[in-house]
């Protein structure tokens, strides 16, 4: 299986006058092609940053500091502003939260997806409307020829989802940056989605990034999970690995907060504290004033991602000082 | 074509204008009297253009239902013995031309500056705000009456005549387009920052059709009230310009002008000439007006559920 997507040490900064935030600091990961990776974390942990930062569209004051995007072996995050606008949307598609707001209100959905193709291919009107209600009825919108000449306003929020995944659909990426795509639906349309995703995915064999805070939902969806604290990844595995058996405090916290049947009547389980804002990271581990299992050393160095066994023998990385052996060397 | 008919029909805005008599009043006269102005040559009873109608034994004719009236010229003469009536409705038309393309020409440099302002801000922004900021605290008039005196030096009085038409467009034009520059790029600033704009960007698209193709419709409405406002505005300062004797010559006058002829004869007893010109700027710029408030009630941003 070939390499889809690959993200090396990636950095993002925010110059402020008060001088720079890093906003993703150093994430780095990877993606088969075909494969899904759900990006998990509390809002503020950098997640949608690292979704701009893949296609370089990081705007004002912020800035990539440093690392690489390797795209099919290419290395996009060093190509010029018109090269990777190419990519944009043709190879790489992103889909956003809030269906309600995401397409143009004034254009009806056939102009706007007739719009999408001819950005990226040279085809008449007829052709591309052709390809346009062939999208939208692999989204599952009866009549989609009809449905191409009405506007926005005239669709109900979870039907706009879905033409809004029809237009990521439409130049057939190799890449869907799903970033927070059923956040604002209810949860029997997410169902919905979440399944429209996954039947998309498989059958034109598409990578799909999910960027979400619903633990639930990445683990019935992706095969790979990232979580990300602070602008770092702390863990990362095979979903079923890291839900079954997370090795990161802060991901056994998180596991831990979901709420589980057998435990009806008690309360929730949540990790004391709030993730801490970017003007006042602490120094060395940044989980390390909520971590129940703190150390000395903890507050001193900043932990390295370190390879870790799953009890089902599954490999994983880790960024905490307990998977160190050498720690007690000090 | 029908399609675009059926769907205006089923319009919001095609559903108030039908419950607002005031709208429909001035919509049916802004259309009457923009019919016959542009029809002035086929229903005018005279053509005031025409030398041969002018003739200094029929002047001051007043209106036909006073004493001395004449069946031939319903509402007078002017002082040059012209048909009242027909001078009117010949002044008129370039009334509104000059108004429409004033306001075209106001619209084409106001969108383009504050849409670029707007939408890549920083300097170019603050350097066409200024730049707003100088051009308005400088009276049209002053600027007006400076050029057209440069112009009428430089050409002559008789070509000046000529070239009246294009000055007065491009005059009122400069003068008014910060109001468009500032009314664009403000919707432009708040219609930046919605995800549709951002949705654009990762989809691909370039600036250039991010600006025009999707920003700018949604900015459309508050460009239409203000146009309709503008094109008042815009005849009423012809008419100003006129009045002063800076616009449209006595052989072609526009409505300002002809107000202006009339104006030395008040007091002679022809008031006519005078009045009934300027009933009619007034009728005109109403009827402009209200239907811009119209517009304005009906795609008030505020009460807009986007």
């Amino acid at each position: 299986m070939s390499v889809l997507l690959q993200v090396e040490d990636l950095t993002v900064n925010f110059a402020l006058r008060t001088g720079d935030l890093t906003a993703l600091n150093g994430v780095s990961f990877a993606l088969n092609e075909g494969e899904r990776l759900g990006l998990v974390g509390e809002s503020g942990a950098g997640k949608s940053v690292a979704g701009f930062a893949i296609i370089n569209l990081i705007s004002k004051p912020g800035y990539i500091a440093g690392g690489r995007v390797l795209f099919q072996g290419e290395e996009i995050s060093a190509l010029p502003q018109e090269a990777i606008r190419r990519i944009r949307g043709n190879r790489i598609s992103m889909v956003f939260q809030d269906p309600m707001m995401t397409l143009n209100p004034v254009l009806t959905i056939g102009t706007q997806m007739v719009e999408t193709l001819q950005a990226h291919r040279d085809i008449g009107p007829s052709e591309a409307a052709a390809i346009a209600a062939d999208k939208l009825r692999k989204v599952h919108i009866p009549s989609p020829e009809k449905r191409l000449r009405q506007y926005p306003h005239e669709f109900s929020g979870g039907m706009r989802q879905r033409i809004i995944i029809a237009v990521a659909l439409l130049n057939d990426p190799q890449l869907i940056i799903a970033d927070e795509p059923t956040t604002a639906l209810d949860v029997t349309i997410q169902a919905e989605i979440m399944d429209l995703f996954l039947e998309l995915c498989e059958q034109s064999r598409m990578g799909l990034m999910l960027i979400t805070h619903d633990l639930a939902v990445v683990s019935e969806t992706t095969e790979k999970i990232a979580v990300m604290y602070a602008g770092k990844i702390v863990e990362e595995g095979r979903t079923g690995d890291v839900v079954r058996s997370p090795r990161h405090p802060y991901t056994q916290g998180l596991i831990a907060a979901l709420p589980q049947g057998e435990h009806r009547g008690t309360r929730l389980n949540q990790i004391p504290g709030t993730m801490p804002t970017l003007t006042r990271i602490p120094p060395g581990c940044s989980f390390h004033p909520r971590c129940p299992h703190v150390m000395a050393v903890c507050a001193r160095r900043e932990p390295a991602s370190l390879p870790v066994d799953y009890p089902g023998g599954g490999q994983g990385v880790v960024a905490c000082h307990l998977f160190d052996p050498q720690r007690h060397d000090e | 074509m029908m399609d675009h008919w059926q769907r205006f029909k089923a319009s919001d805005l095609f559903y108030d204008f039908k419950r607002d008599k005031v709208a429909i009043v001035s919509f049916a006269v802004f259309v009457l009297l923009f019919v016959c102005a542009f029809s002035a040559p086929l229903i005018a009873p005279y053509n005031p253009y025409d030398p041969a109608n002018i003739d200094i034994m029929s002047s001051e004719i007043p209106p036909v239902w006073m004493a001395g009236g004449m069946d031939d010229y319903i509402l007078g003469t002017d002082a040059q013995g012209r048909d009242l009536l027909s001078t009117m409705i010949y002044g008129m038309r370039i009334s509104i031309v000059i108004g429409l393309c004033a306001v075209l020409l106001q619209a084409v440099i106001g969108i383009v500056i504050g849409l670029i302002a707007g939408y890549y801000g920083g300097k170019l922004d603050g350097f066409f705000m200024r730049l707003a900021d100088v051009q308005l605290s400088f009276s049209y008039l002053m600027v007006a009456i400076f050029v057209s005196a440069v112009l009428q030096a430089a050409v002559g009085v008789g070509r000046f005549a000529e070239i009246a038409v294009p000055f007065l467009i491009i005059v009122i034009g400069l003068a008014q387009w910060p109001q468009y520059a500032r009314t664009v790029r403000a919707s432009v600033l708040a219609e930046k920052k919605k995800e549709y704009v951002e949705a654009a960007r990762v989809t691909g698209f370039n600036s250039h059709r991010i600006m025009w193709r999707h920003i700018l419709p949604n900015c459309m409405s508050p460009i239409l009230v203000l146009s309709t406002i503008q094109v008042a505005n815009a005849v009423m300062s012809e008419a100003a310009l006129s009045f002063l004797g800076l616009g449209m010559p006595v052989t072609r006058p526009s409505l300002g002008s002809l107000i202006n002829a009339g104006f030395e004869y008040i007091f002679s007893g022809s008031w006519w000439i005078t009045a009934f010109p300027g009933l009619l700027l007034v009728i005109l710029v109403l009827a402009v007006n209200l239907l811009g408030d119209f517009l304005r009630d009906v795609l008030n941003p505020k009460l807009y559920k986007g």
